[in-house]
């Protein structure tokens, strides 16, 4: 049996600076929303040979359109800007045409209006604390009692704030934005991490049932070293899985690839040396009194 | 026994056969005959006690991966009756559906979302490449409505031009209107649009011309004058024409217009997303090569790491994908990029309950039982922690899908793609994970028992 727990203060030490720089980032970067989220327009043009991106930018104000990004990759173009109808967009569309005589192909052109992306966001949250309180009454039952539930839920709180510390760095960086997709990684993340906390927990339980309320400690630094090879085995598999598809996969889910990337190192790392020291100091806690 | 055996195959067969890929050809030669077909997956259609039963089972895949457009419209539902709210926003998504049907969408979906007091309709048109023409036709509210003199003061009135006199609404507009048709004038041959009216809109109309008589009374279409006729005599028959010096294209696009209804709510486009087909295509190809290459690692990890075992957990891992892709297809799901996400995940879940269980039965036979016993412990003591983890994975995918379409959660597709093929992924593998290895561990070990 190792006795992982007597390290608890590294792994405090090493959540502390992960989170600590993550949260840096959002304070000093900040995040770039997309337009599901503030409403705008996106568009993606496939021009048919290069050009000028200042011509192009150019046009672009000549036609009255404020973008807040402007960007040619090969012969792609990106553009960022407020809400635009299809109308403006098949004007810019011509003008560019015409002026930098080339060919283009609408590979995507989407517009949310800015309520939208409001509702979006209040909808978001309101799932995201919804199926938290979720998962808090069903651990409390499965697990009979609340500090298995409160300490697998702090994990996961953890788990989010490790994936949005790591994203404000992607955004700052790489561009990444917040969009529907991160969302999605980031619930994807809460309820992998959840999964892997219980598996540990059901270690414990076991022990609780059979050996009696024995020293909380001991049962957790078994139950740790039991778990060990199969977390890191599971959280194997679904890396091999996810860094295929950041590799080989398409460009527009490769943040989102990327992000449950980082959310099943967390979701894994957490498990153990998080939710565990915190269920040992909850029962601990919880004794005492 | 062997009926079992024969039972398991056929089942598998037909398991492989909804997979099979789509529209694949084949050519190749047995001897001397050539061979030429192309490989479809399963279609059924045929009657059962006289029901007929038609189903084919092909993927279906979301805007996101197929290009296509997705609309979403506000109503402006300021001017409108508590009472009539419902069947408004009704009338107007069936409208907005004929209008679609109209312009030849193969399979779209149109729905109303509410959200607070804001009423939406949503329209979904995959495949679509013009889109500024289909926004343009959904979006003609093709608002036909009769006006009459409003209070004008009698020295301006002279002045002018009749149409600007014309203020006032009836309330006759296209809700009345129960069929518009091109005919011709029985004097000029020239075209015009004759209307005719529901019984409700025959006695309105009977009131307006009744009133009207010796004055003008104007039709127009979304504000615009089309003709401002003036009223010989009170029409009670419930027909009337409009008249205007119209091509023969004019009347028909404007009968049609009239016909495909006019949208009883003022409609404004609020969010549109269009999606090129060649960027879907690509993606999906480069995500199927990369799931395919990273299912194959982890079959060979699993296999590498525990042996005998792994090979079983490969098996039912296989018979894992192919079942839940079977799902996919029979519902059928959409599958959006989100979604294929949580396919993964849920791939990485089953994978998780093979070991969980195998762990088990490694632990105890570390503890000394023999393989039977092992196994047989090692499922029960796995079963506890596999059920709690995938319940809490089921419950988060049940928020997120919203299955009561609740207001104050996600209506929108994405986060619900992804929820939905999570939780028949984690329903599944629940399934897989227990049943399937273990029947599979029975039969491979019961075996070699019995040939040694």
């Amino acid at each position: 049996m190792i006795k992982f727990l007597k390290f608890t203060w590294l792994y405090v030490l090493i959540s502390t600076l992960v989170i600590g720089s993550g949260m840096y980032s959002i304070i000093r970067y900040g995040f770039t929303y997309s337009i599901d989220f503030v409403g705008g327009s996106d568009i993606e043009y496939q021009l048919d040979k290069k050009t000028d991106l200042k011509k192009v930018a150019e046009i672009v104000k000549s036609n009255k359109i404020e973008t807040s990004q402007l960007k040619l990759e090969k012969n792609n173009l990106f553009f960022k800007a407020k809400p635009i109808d299809e109308k403006q967009e098949a004007k810019l569309r011509g003008a560019l045409e015409t002026n930098l005589k080339l060919k283009i192909k609408t590979l995507r052109f989407e517009t949310v209006g800015p309520v939208i992306g409001r509702e979006t966001m209040q909808k978001t949250l309101i799932a995201s604390f919804l199926a938290t309180l979720g998962i808090l009454i069903y651990m409390s039952f499965a697990f009979k009692g609340l500090n298995f539930a409160l300490a697998a839920i702090l994990a996961m709180i953890h788990d989010f704030l490790v994936v949005i510390g790591t994203y404000s760095i992607f955004s700052h960086f790489f561009g990444a934005e917040i969009d529907t997709m991160f969302v999605t990684a980031v619930l994807t993340t809460m309820s992998f991490s959840v999964h892997d906390t219980i598996i540990i927990f059901d270690k414990i339980r076991e022990y609780l049932k059979n050996e009696g309320r024995g020293d909380i400690t001991h049962y957790a630094n078994r139950a740790l070293t039991e778990t060990m090879v199969r977390s890191l085995n599971n959280s194997m598999t679904i890396m091999f899985m996810l860094l295929s598809l950041t590799l080989l996969g398409g460009t527009s889910i490769r943040f989102f690839v990327a992000t449950l990337l980082v959310g099943t190192i967390t979701g894994t790392y957490s498990s153990p040396f998080i939710a565990t020291p915190i269920l040992v100091w909850l029962e601990k806690g919880s004794k005492k009194s | 026994m062997k009926m079992k055996h024969v039972f398991y195959a056929v089942l598998l067969v037909v398991l492989i056969w909804i997979c099979l890929p789509e529209n694949i050809p084949v050519h190749f030669r047995v001897q001397k005959s050539k061979i030429d077909f192309t490989i479809n997956p399963l279609s059924i259609n045929t009657s059962l006690f006289g029901v007929p039963i038609k189903k084919e089972f092909k993927t279906k895949l979301g805007l996101d991966l197929k290009g296509g457009s997705h609309l979403v419209f506000e109503t402006d539902t300021s001017k409108m009756k508590p009472a009539d709210l419902q069947d408004s926003l009704l009338s107007a998504r069936d409208i907005i559906e004929k209008r679609v049907n109209f312009f030849g969408v193969s399979e779209p979906v149109v729905q109303t979302l509410k959200s607070g007091n804001i009423y939406r309709i949503s329209v979904d048109l995959p495949g679509i490449e013009d889109v500024s023409q289909a926004v343009g036709l959904i979006g003609t509210t093709a608002q036909l409505r009769f006006m009459e003199e409003g209070q004008v003061d009698p020295k301006i009135a002279t002045t002018t031009p009749i149409i600007n006199r014309l203020t006032k609404y009836t309330g006759l507009g296209g809700k009345d209107i129960k069929k518009a048709s091109v005919t011709f004038d029985s004097q000029n041959g020239q075209p015009q649009v004759a209307l005719q009216f529901t019984p409700d809109g025959a006695k309105l109309f009977g009131d307006v011309t009744g009133r009207n008589v010796g004055k003008p009374v104007g039709i127009f279409l979304d504000y615009f004058p089309i003709s401002a006729p003036t009223v010989q005599q009170k029409i009670t028959e419930g027909n009337a024409v409009i008249t205007g010096n119209f091509t023969v294209e004019q009347a028909k696009s404007l009968s049609i217009s009239i016909n495909s209804g006019a949208l009883p709510l003022p409609i404004k486009l609020v969010e549109q997303r269009n999606i090129g087909p060649s960027l879907g295509a690509l993606e999906v190809k480069k995500s199927l090569i990369a799931g395919v290459f990273g299912l194959a690692m982890v079959l060979l990890f699993m296999v590498v790491y525990y042996g005998k075992l792994g090979i079983i957990a490969s098996m039912a891992l296989i018979i894992y994908g192919l079942i839940t892709f079977a799902i996919f297809r029979a519902i059928p799901v959409v599958l959006t990029l989100p979604g294929v996400a949580g396919f993964i995940l849920s791939i990485g879940m089953a994978v998780d309950s093979n070991i969980l269980i195998f762990e088990r039965i490694k632990e105890e036979m570390r503890k000394g039982k023999n393989f039977s016993v092992a196994v047989r412990l090692g499922f029960g003591r796995a079963i506890d922690a596999i059920k709690d983890a995938n319940i809490t994975t089921l419950t988060v995918a049940f928020i997120l899908f919203n299955p009561m379409n609740w207001e104050f959660l996600p209506q929108f597709g994405m986060v619900r793609g992804f929820a939905l093929t999570l939780a028949i992924g984690v329903g599944t593998s629940l399934f897989t994970g227990v049943v399937i290895t273990r029947r599979l561990i029975d039969a491979f070990y019961k075996e070699k028992k019995i040939n040694k």
